[in-house]
């Protein structure tokens, strides 16, 4: 070795170098996350009077007139109830399909399997806007416009994907050994799927239901289209968005946003494990 | 009264033959292991017999009942995994209690045979804990009790010992052999371990290719080797092998020596590596390694340009380099057909 000494940053630079640029992309990410749901919340929990004014504090005043007013608008509870109904109807009917595909997928070799899997992800290459109206003529035809059960179909079309996906890899993370154990013990592939499999399985299926949960509950453009009187929430706030006063907006806005942070939070460790990413 | 007949099965995967038309008898309460190296079809095999797998073709009787086309649970049998498949999600009492609750079983009679079989398995304390809460040989341990609770006619094993350490394994192995004893269960157990299969059988079938090479008492698989192959799978070191050519009717002349052999037209000469003695006169080996192993000194030689090892007594001194002379003990001499590789009597 000689000691010549070659110009230029020292490795520790280096790394500190990276390391900041590292800690900035990740507080730029959180920022933007975190800043417009801080926005909406300090507003939604502010006086009406103080919605409109800057600067900002950073905690709320906790004054609940914005919510009250909220809740008191016409039209609203009716919202929140339609969208209850639905998104609840989604979860069931996504749930109900989608986890017996993705047993399938994970247990079954069958020829088009593969075709299959790529089709489940297809039906999101889709985008609604184009199948919107089509849609809208079918339902009106069957008569399912402006119905609950209509649009939860729609909806669960558009959770399904991701439903058959996070059961897939929840199935397929259960050895086959354990069913076989159980078969061998005196089950019929039934028992031993309701004693073993789902026992296990259920706290992912829960998950993934929670999430098809979210999707609905988020869901506009649907909402908007296939319903006139029975609006879910998103769908009366959009139709009504113009008409009414900016604390209602942010009131509704929490309204829609608080469930699904809150379920997503609870489900994260699903979710991960959906796109291959292990949890810690 | 479990007899396990196995009668023509064979089985394919796509194009590729996992198992060629295989026939095998078990009696009542043997102990029957399938030995053969990795691939060879043993958990194919194991897991037609269990019903996890269909056959191809053939057909199996446990107990004079023809069960091919039942599922597993009617067939009477229970399996052991290589894996364990110890319900997660359940206490040990009740992973062994598991397939007594499917059966109806009385409450009592449930606990009976759950303490029963957990003590004969030395797990009586661990009853409430969970899978996760235990190391593997005590997994080990819950899975063995599970399938001895449900007193089967038949019971399965797919290589049960091959994820403990040596020492574990050695213990485990002794004490199966004790309760299985007991439990008058026909028995068929999968490894690839000849040490294991040995110690453990009643009888071993050897498998290679997925075919059933021979099927017999443990001395006789190692003595009398049905085929080439299992004289070079059994046996550490691996019997040895020379070419012969004949010398007059039912004489062979093996690397310039004439030994007595079988009246054919090829055979090939044979002869395991602790049946060779150091005498004045014999094969000429020339030493290459020599590995001092305590009681005995193990040989690799080159005899007529093969390799050669033989099994001599430690007090011997030899050194690499070395010319010695072996004597094959005559008795012990094997030959083989270089063709078909089976033995020629
Ligand atoms: N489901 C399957 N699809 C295709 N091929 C298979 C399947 N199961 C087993 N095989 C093939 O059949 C052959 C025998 O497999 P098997 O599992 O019976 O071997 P084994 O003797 O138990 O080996 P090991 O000692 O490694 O467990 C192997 O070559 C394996 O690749
Ligand atoms: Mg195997």
């Amino acid at each position: 070795m000689s000691d010549v000494t070659i110009p230029g940053p020292r490795r520790e630079e280096v790394n500190r170098a990276g390391r900041f640029l590292f800690g900035a992309g990740i507080a730029l990410l959180v920022l933007w996350v975190l800043v417009p749901i801080w926005f909406l919340f300090v507003n939604a929990l502010s006086a009406p009077s103080e919605v409109t004014g800057f600067p900002k504090r950073f905690w709320p005043s906790f004054d609940l007139a914005s919510v009250r007013f909220f809740w008191n608008f016409q039209g609203v509870t009716n919202a929140l109830w339609n969208s209850i109904k639905v998104a609840v109807l989604t979860m069931i009917l996504s749930i109900g399909m989608g986890a017996p595909a993705g047993y399938a997928l994970s247990r079954f070799d069958f020829p088009g399997k593969e075709f299959f899997r790529v089709l489940v992800i297809m039906t999101r290459a889709f985008p609604l806007p184009l199948l919107a109206l089509p849609l809208a003529v079918m339902f009106i035809r069957t008569g399912l416009d402006d119905t609950v059960l209509g649009l939860a179909l729609v909806h669960a079309m558009l959770a399904l994907p991701f439903a058959v996906l996070i059961t897939f890899s929840l199935f397929s993370g259960i050895p086959v050994e354990l069913e076989e154990a159980a078969w061998t013990l005196g089950c019929t592939r039934l028992q031993a799927f309701v004693k073993v499999v789902l026992p296990l399985a259920l706290p992912g299926i829960a998950a993934s239901a929670v999430f098809a949960f979210v999707i609905s509950w988020n869901e506009v453009f649907a909402a908007a289209v296939l319903t006139i009187e029975n609006r879910t929430l998103t769908a009366f706030l959009l139709q009504s968005l113009n008409v009414s006063p900016l604390p209602l907006k942010f009131a509704g806005g929490a309204a829609l946003v608080l469930p699904a942070l809150i379920f997503i939070f609870a489900v994260r460790k699903y979710l991960f494990a959906m796109w291959g990413i292990a949890n810690r | 009264m479990a007899e396990i007949v196995i009668k023509g099965v064979a089985k394919q995967f796509g194009a590729f033959t996992a198992l060629h038309s295989v026939d095998l008898t078990i009696a009542d309460q043997e102990f029957m292991v399938l030995l053969g190296a990795s691939g060879c079809g043993k958990t194919t095999l194991l897991r037609i017999i269990a019903g996890l797998e269909a056959p191809s073709q053939g057909e199996v009787w446990i107990g004079g009942r023809r069960v091919d086309h039942l599922p597993p649970r009617a067939r009477g049998i229970a399996m052991v995994f290589q894996n364990y498949a110890v319900f997660p999600h359940l206490t040990v009492f009740e992973n062994i209690a598991f397939g007594l609750r499917m059966a109806n079983m009385p409450q009592a009679e449930v606990e009976r045979r759950v303490t029963r079989t957990a003590e004969l398995m030395h797990i009586g304390q661990l009853l409430k804990r969970y899978s996760g809460e235990l190391s593997g040989g005590q997994r080990q341990r819950v899975a063995v009790a599970r399938a001895l609770a449900m007193e089967p006619d038949v019971i399965l094993m797919d290589e049960p010992l091959s994820n403990l350490d040596a020492l574990l394994r050695l213990e485990m192995r002794a004490e199966l052999k004790g309760v299985l004893a007991q439990s008058k269960t026909t028995t068929i157990y999968v490894t690839h371990d000849q040490v294991e299969a040995m110690s453990l059988a009643d009888r071993i079938s050897v498998m290679n290719g997925g075919y059933i090479v021979q099927a017999d008492r443990p001395t006789e698989v190692y003595r009398n080797p049905a085929a080439r192959f299992v004289g070079s799978f059994i046996g550490n070191p691996p019997m040895n092998f020379l070419p012969a050519s004949p010398d007059g009717a039912g004489r062979w002349r093996v690397a310039g020596r004439v030994f007595d052999g079988p009246h054919a037209e090829a055979a090939e000469f044979a002869i395991r590596p602790e049946d060779l003695q150091a005498a004045s006169d014999g094969l000429n080996a020339e030493v290459r390694v020599v590995e001092p192993l305590g009681p005995h000194t193990l040989i690799t030689a080159e005899v007529a340009g093969q390799p050669f090892r033989a099994v001599l007594e430690s007090d011997r001194q030899v050194a690499p380099g070395d010319v010695i002379t072996l004597a094959p003990v005559p008795d012990r001499i094997r030959w083989f057909d270089p063709e078909t590789h089976k033995a020629i009597a």
